[in-house]
């Protein structure tokens, strides 16, 4: 039966033998998104994508895709981008990903068919009969996106995909990310440029020390992370106030000054800002709303609580 | 299934496509071949006619040197002092000096020459003496030259295979020829088409391709269609250089066969200038030569071998070794990141393989000893040893019985290989130790 996740891992365990690699791990992804794995190198994230790809097993937990059990026949709906990229260097570009289609299920006819619309859109017709070590990295790392989402399938793993591009092509790559989704495939999108998980995903989940740590919807996770602190620019002097702390404090061109404001709760927000138009000529009010770059370090670092900073 | 054809596929075509298999398909025989070519055109080339002098003090060698196409005797009575002073402007290879006290010592015999004389001219003039003083003394004994004749008998036996067909003449020679230089392939094919597995894993684990490949197909099912597509490219290796072999060596002999008539005319020639007795007796020799050729022979024993049962059970154990061992190779090649760590893995692998080739010269001597019917047995030696005893005739319980043991292996070692290769090709930047490798055999999948 279908479900609206196209992937749930339950209670995920995987030992290796000096070490867990994953220690009762769950996340849900939901359909047509693009969701953000996260952690810290060595966190377990290869592993539970190894799992997801059935290149191993779990020792504990089970995987559901599209609600069913995971099984070989998911195979060919998954695409795998893995951060060690790697072709066949003594083989030439068209035959290779003709050879990567057809092992993911597709008649060489599909795969042809669909392989002339990707050149062409690329503009990389001249590389068919290429030897991919002839080719320069940025150029092998294209053609190995090419073949990760050639079979278009439901499920797409891209582990670190604008590494080794430069600022054109990865701009290339994320307008086909886009497309993608649009289409109604579903990413997951394991990265460690936080800037790129705040243009991109929808959902992140994090993993730190083989556990998730964090789970759910960016602007939730980011409401959550949140400290009540507010920048402000105004013209006059501003006395101090009960309600709320001044943080920082910078004095800007033209008579200007900007201040950063943490109050302990929000109800006092309204009449805090009542108080700033009464008291100073207030120019710009607006809630700091910490970055995943922030989030990041803080859950891995093992302060999750809100807190002012 | 559909993917193990694939990666098959895949296997066979990059390989037998390389410019390095066409290259080695087609040199291959005509190396070998050229090999051969060499070593008997030196051997045909080689012989020109050296001259010996010998200085007889005892008078009792005279004319009793036979020439040969590469010795030619010369006599004289005088001392030995005037033949050393002749020999720098005879144009004499060697000078033999007989003393006059031969009969009673045999240490006197001298040998002169410029340059150091080879040693089969050394052992032929020492035989000739040896036989002359023999004669002589048993002559003197009483025993007369019919006598002498009559009790030198040259055999020359046929070896007969008694089996439930009837006698089989066959040769010990030929099934020892045939046995071996098919072990030989094996072993080659071992190491070769092992090599090429083992890199090929190397290949895919240090280019990463892995990953992409086993997110699409098993482990499992990537090992196995590179062992089976190597091993086609084997066989077809193999088929082609038996085929280019076949047709170098009809070209070769039919050259060869000009050459050496050519160079039985040269020889005649020679001949002609020897005198008169001496030539009568080199032409003797020559025939005898000729028709104790152990090539045709050879030939005529091929017929009375069981031909097709070394055809199927070289076709058997070739792939039965290769399948045995280059699962091995793969293991190692899966657990290792660089060339130069395979070195300690490689050795306990090797070491049965050159083992049982070394062996295969003891089982030539009794190709049904105990020795040969054990390790005609276990799958690790069997490949070589079996093909160096079944020209020979096996009993058909033992073959079937080492047949279905080398099964019994290669699915082992199979599976051995299948549970460390699927840990090993994603163990990056790691020293595997032996204990290591132990260890993965148990991991669950």
């Amino acid at each position: 039966m279908p479900s609206a996740h196209i992937l749930e891992a339950h209670h995920i365990v995987k030992h290796y033998s000096a070490h867990t690699a994953l220690q009762d791990v769950s996340i849900s992804i939901p359909k047509g998104t693009i969701f953000g794995l996260l952690g810290p190198n060595g966190a377990g994230k290869t592993s539970l994508i190894r799992i997801i790809n059935q290149i191993t097993g779990p020792d504990e937990g089970y995987v559901l895709f599209d609600g069913e059990k995971l099984q070989e026949k998911h195979i060919a709906q998954i695409g795998y981008l893995p951060e060690e990229r790697g072709l066949y260097k003594k083989m030439k570009v068209g035959e290779q990903l003709l050879y990567l289609a057809q092992l993911k299920g597709l008649s060489k006819a599909e795969a042809m068919d669909k392989l002339r619309i990707w050149f062409t859109k690329f503009d990389i017709k001249t590389w068919w009969d290429k030897n991919v070590e002839d080719l320069s990295k940025g150029m092998q790392q294209k053609i190995q996106f090419v073949a990760t989402v050639l079979h278009e399938p439901k499920l797409i793993i891209l582990d670190e995909p604008f590494s080794g591009f430069d600022p054109i092509n990865a701009n290339l790559i994320k307008d086909e990310i886009l497309e993608l989704k649009e289409k109604g495939s579903t990413i997951i999108f394991s990265t460690h440029r936080m800037e790129s998980v705040e243009e991109l995903c929808d959902h992140v989940a994090l993993i730190n020390k083989s556990r998730k740590v964090l789970d759910g919807p960016k602007d939730v996770i980011k409401r959550q992370f949140k400290n009540n602190s507010y920048t402000i620019r105004f013209a006059g002097t501003l006395a101090s106030h009960p309600d709320f702390t001044v943080q920082s404090f910078t004095a800007l061109p033209e008579g200007l000054s900007e201040a950063t404001l943490v109050m302990p709760s929000l109800d006092q927000v309204k009449a805090i800002q009542h108080y700033l138009i009464d008291h100073v000529d207030l120019r710009y009010f607006s809630e700091n709303i910490p970055s995943m770059n922030e989030i990041f370090i803080r859950a891995v670092q093992g302060d999750n609580q809100p807190q002012a900073n | 299934m559909k993917n193990i054809l694939l990666i098959i596929k895949r296997e066979y075509l990059t390989r037998v496509r390389k410019k390095s298999f066409i290259v080695m398909t087609i040199l291959g025989p005509v190396l070998i071949a050229a090999m051969y070519g060499v070593i008997i055109w030196a051997a045909i080339t080689t012989i020109n006619t050296k001259k010996v002098h010998i200085v007889d003090e005892s008078g009792l060698f005279n004319a009793k040197f036979n020439s040969t196409p590469e010795y030619v005797y010369t006599y004289q009575q005088s001392s030995l002092n005037s033949a050393k002073a002749l020999f720098k402007k005879s144009g004499w290879d060697a000078l033999v000096f007989i003393p006059a006290t031969i009969y009673d010592n045999p240490k006197g015999v001298k040998i002169f020459a410029e340059k150091g004389i080879p040693l089969e001219l050394q052992t032929t003039i020492e035989r000739n003496i040896e036989r002359e003083m023999e004669t002589l003394k048993l002559t003197e004994a009483g025993i007369t030259q019919s006598v002498l004749k009559d009790a030198k008998m040259d055999i020359n036996s046929e070896t007969i295979n008694l089996s439930e067909q009837g006698e089989k003449k066959s040769s010990a020679a030929a099934a020892s020829a045939i046995g071996f230089f098919c072990a030989f392939l094996i072993y080659m094919a071992v190491f070769i088409y092992g090599a090429q597995v083992m890199r090929g894993i190397m290949e895919e684990k240090t280019s990463r391709i892995v990953e992409v490949i086993i997110s699409s197909v098993r482990p499992f099912q990537l090992m196995i269609g590179k062992i089976v597509g190597v091993a086609l490219v084997g066989l077809t290796q193999f088929g082609l250089w038996i085929v280019l072999s076949l047709g170098v060596f009809s070209i070769g002999s039919s050259f060869l066969g000009d050459q050496m008539s050519k160079y039985s005319e040269v020889s005649e020639q020679q001949l002609a200038q020897l005198p008169p007795e001496a030539q009568e007796m080199a032409k003797q020799q020559m025939q005898t030569n000729m028709s104790s050729g152990a090539l045709p022979e050879i030939m005529g024993a091929l017929e009375t071998l069981p031909v097709a049962t070394i055809v199927i059970s070289f076709l058997f154990y070739f792939l039965g070794g290769y399948l045995l061992y280059s699962a091995l190779f793969g293991a190692i090649g899966s657990a290792v990141d660089a060339e130069t760590d395979t070195q300690q893995f490689m050795l306990p692998i090797t070491i049965p393989i050159i083992a049982s080739f070394v062996f295969a010269q003891f089982v030539l001597r009794d190709p049904n000893g105990s020795l040969a019917i054990w390790l005609s047995m276990i799958p690790f030696t069997s490949p070589i040893i079996m093909m160096v005893r079944i020209p020979f005739g096996v009993p058909i319980w033992q073959i079937a019985l080492s047949i279905s043991f080398l099964i019994a292996g290669f699915i082992f070692t199979t599976w051995l290989a299948s549970r460390i290769y699927r840990v090993g090709i994603l163990m990056y930047g790691k020293k595997v130790t032996w204990k290591e490798m132990a260890k993965w055999l148990f991991y669950k999948g």
